[in-house]
């Protein structure tokens, strides 16, 4: 029987709730994984919880206006919007969200939406740093979509649909159906795309989080940071379900979903540790290069 | 925001040129009311438990910080890390002498942090001046400029020190006293007197927000 729409919107509830949390622990647990490779204890897995008591907890707050308030609300509502579109477990009437036919196109939206929101929030808070943090973010970004959209569109054109829901149940029935095997161009086209959008190391001059140049959150505090945080964990899970089913197969269960998003993130983290940080103009020709060659290829192969 | 218990007269910020005076706040800092019971102590744990440094070395002593964020110290596992911006960060550590010109900057950083917000004075310099206690353009003590909620003395300190530092700054919060920031709001004329008394070309804001 089909749920009734608030049913629904109470299993979104839970979905979001659970994709929160589970963002949260990942982050933490990578940056535990980051700090072995270097040879440290690192900080505790539930360090993002805890900033984000803290810094939800601090007494005063400061403003810029009315744009610069509706800078993280924005974020949040890309992250929320990127997710709520995803199904993130394939079959499952839980964690369908609102996966609906063309899905695909709208989260390619929200995807920049948060970014584009963000920059405006920023933009009014009138440091110096914030207006450098953004345009290092649209500039790369804009660098990184490239190659992610034409593996996209690779992908859109080899399943002939634009719901994410079909694809994954195109990709059923073992692993050679994975567009990993059947595609895997465009995989690599998009998971190089990936690690500049989760501006882990190689990329992450742009929010630089303990140096001079923060980027936009500059002037983001208190309770605004912590929604910041909270978008952070959201929308890097919202991304990471993108990219297992697009490409991975999707998941049919929750356990496998840990899994498969666990193993992508790794990638992160994996690259970041081996390879230090590029200058944005030089993450730049690096995304407009070899990725986008891959990414032609793999429409070419895919159109073909 | 209606529980003003302290109310100077509105600062002029006359320091600056009449053009930009409207650029900043004219309004006094106030106390804040700490939540109550157990909430206040859950918030005090998470606030002992995530103190981000606001990462600006005021002196020599800021050669002791670096250490800290290395394999070998490692304060990450403490819950400490640096932000590069004071309006995020919530320990502000300073960093040995503070001359005349860096206590301007000083004030200036410790006014733009949120609070509650936390002071560590590092090195002997900024207990009684240290070394430099007959100097023409250093300050002496830091706390009658700014409130100071944990001193660690030695020039230089070591590491360790810092460490142990930090864990007395954490007792600290989690009892509930690091009221900094009320502190500084209920002496603000007394403080302020003191910054003027020692920065002759006063050419900021009176209040920095």
């Amino acid at each position: 029987m089909e749920p009734t729409i608030i049913v629904r919107i109470g299993y979104a509830f839970i979905s979001l709730f659970v994709i929160t949390n589970y963002g949260l622990l990942l982050i933490g647990s990578m940056a535990r994984i980051s700090a072995k490779v270097q040879g440290r204890v690192g900080q505790p897995v539930y360090q993002p919880y805890i900033d984000i008591v803290k810094s939800s907890a601090k007494r005063n707050s400061i403003s810029h206006g009315i744009m610069f308030y509706l800078g993280p609300v924005f974020r949040l509502a890309g992250g929320i919007g990127t997710y709520m579109f995803i199904p993130a477990v394939f079959g499952s009437v839980l964690f369908r969200n609102f996966s609906d036919s063309g899905d695909l196109l709208l989260v390619m939206y929200f995807i920049f939406f948060g970014q584009l929101g963000m920059a405006l929030g920023a933009g009014e808070g009138g440091h110096p740093y914030s207006a450098i943090g953004v345009s290092r973010g649209l500039a790369q970004m804009t660098a990184f979509e490239v190659p992610f959209a034409l593996s996209v569109i690779a992908v859109a054109i080899q399943y002939g649909t634009l719901d994410i829901t079909a694809i994954v149940a195109a990709q059923q029935g073992g692993f050679m159906h994975w567009t990993l095997a059947t595609n895997p161009l465009a995989v690599l086209a998009a998971i190089i795309a990936f690690l500049g959008m989760s501006m882990h190391n190689p990329f992450s001059v742009v929010i630089a989080p303990q140096e001079i140049p923060i980027g936009p959150p500059t002037e983001y505090q208190s309770n605004l940071l912590g929604m910041l945080q909270t978008n952070r964990a959201i929308f890097n899970g919202a991304k990471l379900v993108l990219y297992m089913n697009l490409f991975f197969g999707g998941a049919t269960n929750i356990v496998v979903m840990v899994i498969k998003t666990f193993l992508i993130y790794f990638i992160n983290v994996f690259v970041g540790q081996a390879f230090p940080r590029l200058r944005v103009d030089q993450s730049i020709r690096f995304f407009l290069g070899v990725p986008t060659l891959i990414g032609i290829a793999s429409v070419i192969i895919a159109a073909i | 925001m209606s529980d003003n218990k302290l109310k100077p007269a509105p600062l002029p910020n006359e320091g600056l040129p009449p053009e930009e005076r409207g650029l900043f706040c004219d309004v006094a800092p106030r106390e804040y009311e700490p939540a109550k019971g157990i909430v206040e102590d859950f918030y005090n744990w998470a606030r002992s438990e995530s103190l981000w440094i606001l990462g600006f070395g005021t002196g020599c002593g800021a050669i002791e910080l670096r250490p800290l964020m290395t394999s070998r110290f490692d304060m990450y596992r403490f819950g400490i890390q640096p932000r590069p911006t004071p309006r995020q960060s919530s320990v502000f550590v300073i960093g040995g002498y503070a001359s005349v010109k860096t206590l301007k900057r000083i004030v200036r950083s410790y006014e733009q942090m949120m609070g509650p917000k936390f002071v560590i004075a590092l090195g002997s310099c900024t207990i009684n001046g240290g070394m430099y206690w007959d100097s023409y353009n250093t300050i002496k003590r830091i706390d009658q400029y700014i409130p100071v909620d944990t001193y660690i003395t030695g020039c230089m300190p070591r590491p360790e020190a810092l460490l142990a530092g930090f864990q007395e700054l954490k007792k600290i919060i989690k009892a509930g006293k690091g009221e900094g920031q009320n502190e500084y709001a209920r002496n603000f004329d007394w403080y302020k007197a003191n910054q003027k008394k020692v920065i002759k070309n006063w050419n900021m804001p009176d209040y920095n927000w």
